[in-house]
C-alpha cells in the first residue's frame, strides 16, 4: 500500500462510527493502485482495520467490484439481465466474444480487455448498456461496441 | 446521464434543466421551501404530515413512511442514524439512477426534513457502486450544501439541528439492497440480511437507531412540506398516494421513465411507452422488477397500485414494467430471470442458496431441450419450499417470477418438453 493511500484511508475513517465502516471504500483506493488486489494489499488493509487478513478477502470476494486476481488493462461488461437481453444484449456480448477471443470471464491474451457480463445496471429503459472502465454506454449496437473496444489501447 | 421523462409530473418537473443539479437552480425552482416550513414546525408535527400524507415507501416493500419514521426512539443516548437507499439493482427498474442524477437535492432536501423529524445527526446515502454518475451528483450537491452552511452545527441557521451527510459507494452485489443487507455492507462486512427482530430503529448501522428509507421515498417529501397533505393526496390512490416514474422497457417502441399517479392503468402505462414494438401483440408484462410475477395480456386494465396488483397475482415492487412480446420465450425469461437469483443469493440460508440452483438447472435443462415432465413438476414444487423460509425476502424474490411464469405460460415449458428442443425461433438470443 503506497503512503499516500494509506493517508487517504485513514482520513476516511471519521466519517463513520467504527473504523471498520471505511473498508469497502478503503479496497476501492487500494484496488486503484493495480486494478486488483493482491495479498500484500489484503494484508495491508488487514494491519490498518485491526482485522484479519481472511476477514478482508471475505469481503474482497462478496462484491463483483472488487478483483483479488490480475485484471486486464479495461473491463468491458455488458449487461445481459432480462431487460438488457430482451433488446439483443446477449447477441451483442456473443459478438464480442468472438470479435475480441475470449469468452465472458476472461482477458484477451495481450492482457488489454477484461471481457464480462454483468446483472441489471439501471440502464433498462436504454438497452443495450456496456460499462467500460466505470462509464456507462448505452442504446448500442454491435457496431458501436466494436468502435468502443477498438478506442481501448 | 439518463435523458428526462418522457411524461412529468411534480418531482421531475424540472429533470430537463441542468441548473436543477446545482444549488443555485434548484433553489430558483422553488427548492427548500419543504425544509423551511419543516424547521418552523416540531419534529412531531413533521412527522405527522409524512403519516397523514399516506406517504408509502418506493423501494419495493410500500410500508408507510410516516409509520417508519415514528418507530425511531424519541429519546435516545446514542446517535440516531438515517440510511438512504440507493442501492437500486432490481433488474427493470432505473428510477432511483434517474433522480439521483437529475434531483440529487430533492433527496437531501428530504433527508434533512427526516433528519429534524427523527433527531438524527448523521445520514448515509448508500449507493451501488455502478452508478458512478449518481454518486458524482450527489457528492458534488453535498458540498455545495455544506459550503452554504444549509449542512453542518447549525442546518439552515437553525440552531441545535446538526446534520451531516455522507455518500457510501456499494460494490456490486444485489443482496445489498435489502435493508440489513445494505447495513451490514455499510459496516463494512459481506451485505449478507439480518434476522429480525431487533429492527434497525432499535439496533441499525453500527447498532445505532436506524432508519432506511429508498431514494425516491425522501425525494416526495419535500412537497408533501411545502404543499400539504391535502394537494399530495390529490394524486394516486386512497391507500397509495402520489405519484412514481414507472421505468418501462423491453419489447415497446420508447422504453424509458413515466412520472405518473400511483393507480394508472397498466394499458395507459403502455400506450404512454408507444405499444409493443413493430405492431407485434403483447405476450406478458412483469409490471413491478424481476422479483415480481408475470401478468397476462387480459390483466392490463389493473391499475399501478400494490393494493390493485396485489388481488391479481401481482406487485408493484419498484414500478420497473418489463413488457415481453409474442416472439419471447418464456423459458427463457426463467433462464435469465434463475440465473441471476443464483448468481446473487447471499448463500446464508440453505433454502435460498440450494433452491435458486436448482431452479437455474431445472430451467436450463428445459430450456436445452432435455427436460422431463418430472423436471417440470420439480421446477413447480422448488419455489414452494423456498418461500417464506429465509432470513430475507430474496427467497420469495426468487421464487414468485418462476411461479408467475409457471402460472400464465406452462405451456411455453411443456412445448421444450415435448418437442426435445425451444420452439421459439424467434425469440431473442440467450
Amino acid at each position: 500500500m503506497r503512503p499516500e493511500t494509506r493517508a487517504q484511508i485513514e482520513a476516511l475513517f471519521e466519517r463513520y462510527p467504527e473504523k471498520r465502516g471505511a473498508l469497502l471504500p478503503a479496497i476501492y483506493l487500494v484496488q486503484a493502485e493495480k486494478g486488483w488486489v493482491d495479498a500484500d494489499g489484503t494484508r495491508a488493509l488487514a494491519e490498518l482495520f485491526g482485522l484479519a487478513p481472511v476477514e478482508i478477502h471475505e469481503v474482497l470476494s462478496f462484491y463483483n467490484m472488487f478483483y483479488s486476481e490480475p485484471q486486464g488493462r479495461h473491463h468491458v461488461y455488458v449487461c445481459t439481465n432480462v431487460p438488457c437481453s430482451l433488446r439483443g444484449a446477449r447477441s451483442l456480448l456473443r459478438g464480442l466474444e468472438a470479435y475480441l477471443g475470449v469468452h465472458a470471464g476472461d482477458t484477451t491474451k495481450d492482457g488489454r480487455i477484461t471481457l464480462g457480463h454483468e446483472e441489471c445496471l439501471g440502464s433498462c429503459g436504454t438497452a443495450p448498456v456496456l460499462r467500460v472502465d466505470g462509464e456507462y454506454h448505452e442504446n448500442v449496437d454491435f457496431a458501436d461496441a466494436r468502435r468502443i473496444v477498438d478506442a481501448l489501447e | 446521464m439518463l435523458k428526462e421523462p418522457f411524461v412529468k409530473n411534480y418531482l421531475s418537473e424540472h429533470y430537463g434543466s441542468d441548473s436543477f443539479r446545482t444549488l443555485e437552480g434548484y433553489e430558483d425552482a422553488g427548492g427548500f421551501a419543504g425544509i423551511k416550513k419543516a424547521l418552523a414546525q416540531t419534529p412531531e408535527e413533521v412527522t405527522e404530515q409524512v403519516k397523514a400524507s399516506g406517504l408509502r415507501g418506493r423501494g419495493g416493500a410500500g410500508f408507510a413512511t410516516g409509520l417508519k419514521w415514528s418507530f425511531m426512539p424519541k429519546q435516545s443516548d446514542r446517535m440516531k442514524v438515517i440510511v438512504i437507499n440507493g442501492d437500486e439493482s432490481e433488474p427493470g427498474s432505473f428510477k432511483d439512477r434517474m433522480i439521483m442524477e437529475r434531483g440529487p437535492f430533492q433527496i437531501l432536501e428530504g433527508i434533512l426534513i427526516g433528519a429534524w423529524a427523527m433527531g438524527a445527526k448523521r445520514s448515509y446515502v448508500y449507493v451501488r457502486g455502478e452508478y458512478r454518475e449518481p454518486i458524482r451528483a450527489l457528492e458534488a450537491a453535498v458540498e455545495e450544501l455544506r459550503a452554504k452552511k444549509y449542512l453542518g452545527k447549525a442546518c439552515f441557521g437553525k440552531k441545535g439541528f446538526e446534520h451531516d451527510i455522507v455518500i457510501h459507494s456499494g460494490a456490486g452485489a444485489y443482496i445489498c439492497g435489502e435493508e440489513t443487507g445494505l447495513l451490514e455492507s455499510l459496516e463494512g462486512k459481506k451485505g449478507q440480511p439480518r434476522k429480525k427482530p431487533p429492527f434497525p430503529a432499535q439496533h441499525g448501522a453500527f447498532g445505532l437507531p436506524t432508519t432506511v428509507n429508498n431514494v425516491e421515498t425522501f425525494a416526495h417529501v419535500p412537497y408533501i412540506l411545502e404543499k400539504g397533505v391535502e394537494w399530495f393526496r390529490s394524486r394516486g390512490t386512497e391507500k397509495s398516494p402520489g405519484t412514481t416514474l414507472f421505468g418501462v422497457s423491453g419489447h415497446v417502441e420508447r422504453p424509458g421513465l413515466f412520472e405518473l399517479p400511483l393507480g394508472t392503468p397498466l394499458r395507459e402505462v403502455l400506450g404512454l411507452a408507444g405499444g409493443v414494438r413493430g405492431g407485434r401483440r403483447l405476450k406478458g408484462v412483469m409490471p413491478g422488477g424481476l422479483s415480481m410475477p408475470i401478468l397476462p395480456p387480459s390483466e392490463l386494465d389493473v391499475g399501478m397500485a400494490e393494493e390493485l396488483l396485489a388481488p391479481r397475482g401481482s406487485h408493484l415492487g419498484t414500478g420497473g414494467v418489463m413488457v415481453m412480446d409474442e416472439t419471447t420465450c418464456m423459458v427463457r425469461v426463467a433462464c435469465v430471470t434463475s440465473y441471476f437469483f443464483r448468481d446473487e443469493s447471499c448463500g446464508q440460508c440453505t433454502q435460498c442458496r440450494e433452491g435458486t440452483g436448482w431452479l437455474h438447472k431445472l430451467c436450463e435443462k428445459i430450456e436445452q431441450g432435455r427436460g422431463s415432465a418430472e423436471d417440470l413438476s420439480l421446477l413447480v414444487d422448488v419455489p414452494s419450499v423456498m418461500e417464506g423460509q429465509t432470513i430475507c425476502a430474496f427467497a420469495d424474490a426468487a421464487a414468485w417470477p418462476i411461479q408467475g411464469l409457471l402460472k400464465h405460460f406452462r405451456a411455453d415449458f411443456q412445448a421444450h418438453i415435448d418437442e426435445k428442443k425451444c420452439p421459439f425461433s424467434e425469440s431473442f438470443e440467450l
